[in-house]
């Protein structure tokens, strides 16, 4: 039996109950479809690990007419993530959305929904498959920023729909091109036929300008900040951990993967200029803000930037840098998952605890709501880089990359990047100790439902373990080992 | 998998895992905490002391796995991690019940027990790290362990003096990395080893591994205080007592001079690294360091800024026996490391009980304070004594093996520099002991917060004081014993001199 239509399958029918039927109870009917959805993922992975990839054509139509569906190691892995991060958002959010009862209406449909479309967009064995996954997330995210419908949302939202839709066309336009030029959408075949000439140059801009805006890479960060900022606290460790990836795994895929040989080395170059750019820009940024839920959103931004790092490490490098490359930023978008999910909901918490959105109204906090502040350090752990955690392991990858392939202007940007995230998340904590603030009888807070501070801490125990677990996920990255398993899988 | 396998683990686990039960613990529950933090700070000495016997015979302690890639996990148990693992173990419980005295009616007790414990599992895990990756993992985990302490009180000067603190060793670290990372992408991955592992790298990486060394040296440095990376140690004496105890005689500078002792001897090998030139720089910059610090302490009007200065200045004698390529200097710096953090816990610890007990911070209020308070500057005066190297304390014996390591090293030089930092050791040293014992007293001490009862202070403050006052002068005493730190110390050496 195939498991793949099934990772499909469960989140559309729990979209569908949850949005039919509202009266029924929403915990235990959440906590089912997450446990079943688990399931599934758990034992797609084991089945990947062992034999490896697997694919799925959809009414048995092969490509390049059918849709067909691939898991191989990165899709599982990714596949895996997104089930942790949503089952672990998902119990915060039933902790969470007592306060909001208004949202809660349309949160879990949506919710089943961005699950469905990432778990499409993680499965797609060609283009335009990718296509519909990106639009289908980008509805369903934005329905999620805009929940809360007050007038910031709402314009953030609109924003982000703008922007997201421009990204789509030019998308769109590119594999158009690359469709008349190649005649498939099959990315394993593309891969085969794809030359470097005009049209693919064109057509692999068009694509790579449309995902970057698709990812808030700089400079088309701009509608990121306040949609990740503004939304509620699960909806933001949800799209920042997950949906963002999403269009990056695209780019990363389609140049690395397909277009490896047409990838000119000045254009991964240029990408690694961007991206230490948005590291630099989204640091300073969040360093200059007074609402925590900002700073987080900025560190987003200042974090989607070392993702752009992979390409000048990979493109033109020795295959075992090229391998070390790929590694640390899959490892990279790992962990940045885990911490940036742990730090929005710890955020959410202490928000809800203080009562205010400022990052002042944290003073003295450091005693009065621990584990919180607790899951926001270990977050802050991975996203500086600092050993052991997921970070860590995803930056020493990149810097053996770095080093080995003599780029040394990286190895600067890496390691000022980490000193300049640690810069604004000591910031928290430097309010955090206060204890003017705590004498004076600030920092009186109220208590924080114990779900909501676990799901937190759970999320940051899991980005600081990655620094002692990461060879597994590693290993099923393994880019050789995963092409030679689907050559093996086709045959 | 036998005991063998656990033991390292279990040394760090005692202090890791009363950490996370400390956190726990409500504030209030004072005794609770106290006996369960004194019984993990036991179990840790014991443990140790066992691993003491076990490496004497030769045997093996190490816990392996595999990180990531070519990347071990590895904490092992060797001679020269014991002599610091020994050290820590020892003084986190003096420190210990110091701090419960310390801190007795002050909020916030909990959190700075929890990072007390972290920091010293830290410690125990940078005395073990059986190679620079994992030794990397416990030296960022030092950093971040000791700033909510550094930053405990909470006021504006203690929160910019944790921001200083920081820069400095966030810095430090990044470079550390960037020095272990490109190490790992010249030789790959390697375990420490007794008389280094680079002497057969081709000799076209030498320019190389000389810049390697350099970054290396310069991330440690700043938690080693080498001047001019030590900007943030007199700056972090804002801390508690217990905490500039900590930090200047055991966790945080003796981390970074144990580090540089791993580089030179088990990644170099000493022997290649004097023949890449990269000894007399670094025994150059710990004699500046040496001088500059007892200058810089001389100028000091606060009791503990001067201790800082001395700590600067002292920890470099470390560095100094170390970097001179020679058996018996390298005894003299190691047997430092353990001797110089006994006698400036000591110090600290007196620091404490003048200001704690008589409100005296400035070394001028401290005129006659040996009528009122005997045995605290009893202690005080040993450990002075130790620090200018006045037999029979410890701090002579590290003295004589650094000056006579010098001469056999053929660097005579060095021992000019040892006589110099002396004479100004005892420049700021004795006057200060003269003031206790010989100075008036004033009518009225400026801030009398214990009265003179059966002892002259808080006992649980005294104590601690005391015994690790005995400990410098049994050090120096008992130095030819057979179980003294400085047999110890004679055995490394011996090891890493006679493969």
């Amino acid at each position: 039996m195939n498991l793949i239509p099934f990772l499909l399958v469960i989140p559309l029918a729990w979209a569908l109950i949850s949005l039919l039927l509202p009266r029924l109870p929403i915990g235990p009917i959440a906590l089912l479809g997450m446990l079943v959805q688990s399931l599934a993922t758990a034992l797609l992975w084991r089945s990947v690990q062992l034999h490896g990839a697997e694919r799925y054509a959809i009414g048995d139509w092969m490509a390049p007419l059918g849709i067909t569906l691939v898991a191989d190691g990165l899709t599982v892995t990714l596949l895996a993530i997104t089930a942790l991060i949503a089952m672990v958002c998902a119990f915060y959010a039933l902790f969470y959305l007592r306060s909001h009862r208004h949202e809660a209406r349309y949160f879990w449909p949506l919710f089943w929904f961005l699950l469905a479309s990432l778990n499409g967009i993680w499965l797609a064995g060609d283009l335009f498959n990718l296509y519909v996954g990106l639009e289908l997330v980008t509805f369903a995210a934005v329905g999620m920023v805009i929940l809360s419908a007050n007038r910031q949302t709402l314009a953030a939202g609109l924003r982000y729909l703008y922007m997201a839709l421009l990204g789509s066309i030019g998308y769109l336009l590119g594999v158009a091109l690359l469709y008349s030029a190649y005649g498939t959408l099959d990315m394993r075949q593309l891969a085969e036929l794809i030359e470097p000439n005009w049209t693919t140059h064109v057509a692999m801009l068009s694509i790579s300008l449309g995902l970057l805006v698709k990812t808030a890479i700089f400079p088309f960060h701009f509608w990121l900040p306040p949609a990740h900022g503004g939304a509620l606290a699960p909806v933001s460790a949800l799209l920042s951990a997950l949906v963002v990836k999403s269009s990056f795994y695209i780019l990363a895929r389609l140049w690395l993967d397909v277009g490896a040989d047409v990838l000119p080395v000045i254009t991964a170059q240029g990408f690694g200029l961007i991206g230490a750019c948005a590291i630099f820009y989204g640091g300073f940024k969040a360093l200059q803000q007074d609402e925590i839920k900002m700073l987080v959103a900025y560190s987003t931004v200042a974090q989607l930037g070392y993702l752009m790092l992979v390409f000048p490490l990979a493109a033109g490098t020795a295959p075992e840098h090229s391998m070390l490359a790929w590694q640390g930023g899959m490892l990279h978008v790992l962990a940045h998952a885990l911490a940036k999910s742990a730090m929005f909901l710890s955020v959410g918490t202490l928000v809800l605890a203080v009562g205010s959105k400022k990052i002042d109204a944290l003073a003295g906090i450091s005693t009065r709501i621990p584990l919180s502040l607790f899951a926001f350090g270990l977050a802050g752990v991975s996203l500086m880089g600092l050993p052991p955690s997921g970070g860590f392991n995803a930056k020493w990858l990149m810097l053996q990359s770095a080093i080995g392939s003599g780029q040394w202007h990286w190895v600067v940007v890496l390691s000022l990047g980490s000193l300049l995230t640690a810069t604004y998340i000591f910031k928290v904590f430097r309010v955090s100790f206060d204890q003017q603030a705590i004498d004076s009888g600030k920092g009186l807070v109220k208590r924080a439902p114990w779900g909501m501070e676990l799901s937190a801490l759970f999320l940051a125990g899991l980005a600081i373990a990655l620094g002692f677990a990461a060879a597994l996920p590693v290993e099923l990255l393994s880019l050789p080992e995963v092409e030679s398993s689907l050559m093996e899988a086709s045959q | 998998m036998n005991i063998n396998f656990w033991l390292p683990l279990m040394v760090l686990a005692t202090s890791l895992v009363s950490a996370i039960v400390i956190f726990i613990i409500p504030d209030e529950r004072n005794i609770l905490r106290g006996a369960f933090n004194l019984l993990a700070a036991i179990v840790k000495i014991a443990i140790v002391a066992g691993m003491i016997v076990g490496v004497y015979y030769q045997q093996e302690f190490e816990t392996r796995f595999t990180l990531i890639g070519d990347i071990d996990f590895v904490l092992r148990a060797d001679a020269l991690s014991l002599l610091f693992a020994g050290l820590s173990s020892l003084l986190w419980l003096f420190t210990t019940i110091y701090a419960m005295g310390y801190l007795r009616g002050t909020p916030n007790r909990s959190r700075f027990f929890g990072f007390f414990s972290l920091c010293v599992a830290s410690t125990m895990g940078i005395a073990m790290a059986g190679n620079l990756f994992t030794f990397l993992i416990f030296f960022e985990m030092l950093t971040l362990s000791t700033y909510p302490l550094v930053v405990h009180k909470g006021s504006k000067e203690a929160l910019n003096s944790g921001r200083t603190y920081l820069i400095y060793t966030m810095a430090g670290g990044a470079v550390l990395l960037l020095g272990i990372a490109w190490l790992h992408s010249v030789v790959g991955a390697f375990d420490f080893a007794e008389t280094g592992v680079l002497r057969d790298v081709d000799a076209s990486f030498y320019p190389t591994l000389q810049i390697i060394f350099i970054l290396l040296i310069a991330g440690l440095g700043v938690k080693a205080a080498l001047v001019p990376l030590h900007g943030w140690l007199p700056k972090a004496m804002v801390a508690p007592a217990p905490v500039s105890a900590l930090l200047h005689a055991v966790a945080v500078v003796k981390a970074g001079a144990f580090g540089i002792v791993r580089v030179i001897y088990n990644v170099y090998g000493v022997e290649f690294a004097a023949s890449l030139q990269l000894l007399l720089p670094l025994a150059i910059l710990a004699s500046i360091t040496i001088i500059y610090g007892s200058v810089q302490a001389i100028r000091q009007l606060d009791l503990k800024k001067r201790l800082a200065f001395s700590t600067v200045s002292q920890v470099s004698y470390i560095i100094l026996g170390l970097a001179l390529f020679g058996p018996i200097a390298t005894v003299g710096g190691l047997v430092h490391l353990l001797h110089q953090g006994i006698m400036k816990v000591t110090l600290f610890f007196c620091a404490g009980l003048y200001a704690e007990t008589i409100g005296v911070k400035k070394i001028a209020d401290l005129s006659g304070a040996g009528q009122r308070m005997p045995l605290t500057s009893a202690a005080f005066t040993i450990g002075a004594f130790g620090m200018i190297g006045i037999p029979p304390t410890a701090g002579f014996v590290s003295k004589w093996y650094l000056g006579w390591g010098a001469m056999e090293a053929g660097a005579p030089w060095v021992l000019a520099v040892l006589l110099t930092s002396s004479a100004l050791n005892a420049i700021y040293f004795l006057p200060i002991v003269h003031k206790l014992w010989f100075g008036k007293a004033p009518q009225q001490w400026p801030a009398e917060h214990i009265p003179f009862k059966r002892f002259e202070t808080n006992p649980w403050l005294l104590w601690p004081a005391i015994i690790t006052a005995a400990f410098s002068i049994g050090a120096g005493l008992l130095a030819a014993a057979g179980w003294s730190p400085l047999s110890w110390a004679e055995l490394i050496a011996v090891r890493e001199y006679l493969p």
